[in-house]
């Protein structure tokens, strides 16, 4: 018996609720980043939810598209973080509250 | 059966994202955000998408938390996060926005049913093609100027990785190396970290 889609969409939104969580409380940029990843993934699993449910690939088409931004995001997010740590030790989201370097 | 697999992934992928959340270390957090993309490629599967369950394991589990954790060794920041709150307020009110959130997300989709029409872009599941062909034959027509955009994009994230983490303009890397006292002895040093081997002929006494 299939699992019904709705089930499916109950476990992204609580994944996403938990990134969001997490990126409220979380201190080290790395764990943030982590939680933005989380988020992401909830909504990929959203998204091949729907294309199951209304029959498109679209959706699917529509992930593979969101892979590549966050590996995009990915690279860009931990060359900004490697390049704060050139300057000061820890990577603590509060210190960073100046915009030059 | 499938419901018995759909409980397990589900506790796993919870269980996985609430360790990302309480980790105190990052490389903890890191372990369970595998076990997460793993759960999640594990759904992708149940729901026939299997092309995006194998990319999801070697892109996601693969590159992109073998690049955390290679941020995170390289750095050495593997110390523990720290405990005391600056604003005592925000963690009890992060919880209760988030939660609110959840409640919000699950009330609009009560209400809100998905609409629209089904297969505008090609049938997920219907007729007997497998599902890489279905994702190539959407993304290399209806999808072919969004995929070239992609790809500049994946360039230029690659340029500016590049220039994010080379070291600033006052110190160009050449400048660096060459002042690095440990690097004095030329390039073989770099080639041969052991020692610079001992060219031949000077064996004989």
């Amino acid at each position: 018996m299939k699992v019904p889609g709705s089930y499916y969409l109950v476990v992204a939104a609580a994944m996403f609720c938990i990134g969001a969580i997490g990126l409220l409380i979380r201190r080290n940029a790395l764990v943030m980043f982590m939680c933005v990843e989380l988020m992401l993934n909830a909504v990929n699993l959203t998204f091949v939810t729907f294309a199951r449910m209304l029959d498109d690939i679209g959706g699917q088409v529509f992930v593979f598209f969101t892979l590549v931004v966050a590996a995009a995001e990915v690279v860009i997010g931990l060359a900004l973080i490697v390049s704060i740590f050139r300057r000061r030790q820890g990577a603590t989201a509060d210190d960073l509250n100046v915009l030059r370097g | 059966m499938e419901w018995v697999v759909f409980g397990l992934f589900t506790l796993a992928a919870l269980g996985g994202a609430a360790g990302v959340v309480v980790a105190r270390r990052p490389v903890h957090s890191a372990m369970s955000l595998v076990l997460t993309l793993f759960s999640v490629a594990v759904f992708f599967v149940m729901q026939g998408a299997h092309f995006l369950a194998a990319v999801q394991v070697i892109v996601y589990a693969g590159a992109i938390v073998v690049l955390f954790l290679f941020v995170i060794m390289l750095l050495g920041i593997d110390q523990e996060d720290i405990l005391d709150e600056p604003l005592p307020a925000q963690r009890p009110l992060a919880i209760v926005v988030g939660v609110a959130l959840l409640a919000g997300v699950l009330l609009f989709a009560h209400i809100l049913q998905p609409t629209g029409e089904s297969a505008v872009r090609g049938s997920a599941t219907q007729g007997d093609l497998p599902n890489v062909e279905r994702i190539a034959t959407s993304l290399f027509t209806t999808f072919l100027w969004p995929f070239e955009i992609t790809s500049a994009l994946l360039v230029i994230a690659v340029v500016g990785a590049v220039v994010l983490a080379r070291r600033g303009a006052t110190h160009p890397v050449d400048d660096h190396i060459g002042a690095d006292p440990g690097s004095d002895e030329g390039p073989a040093a770099a080639l041969y970290p052991g020692g610079t081997p001992d060219p031949p002929g000077e064996h004989e006494e």
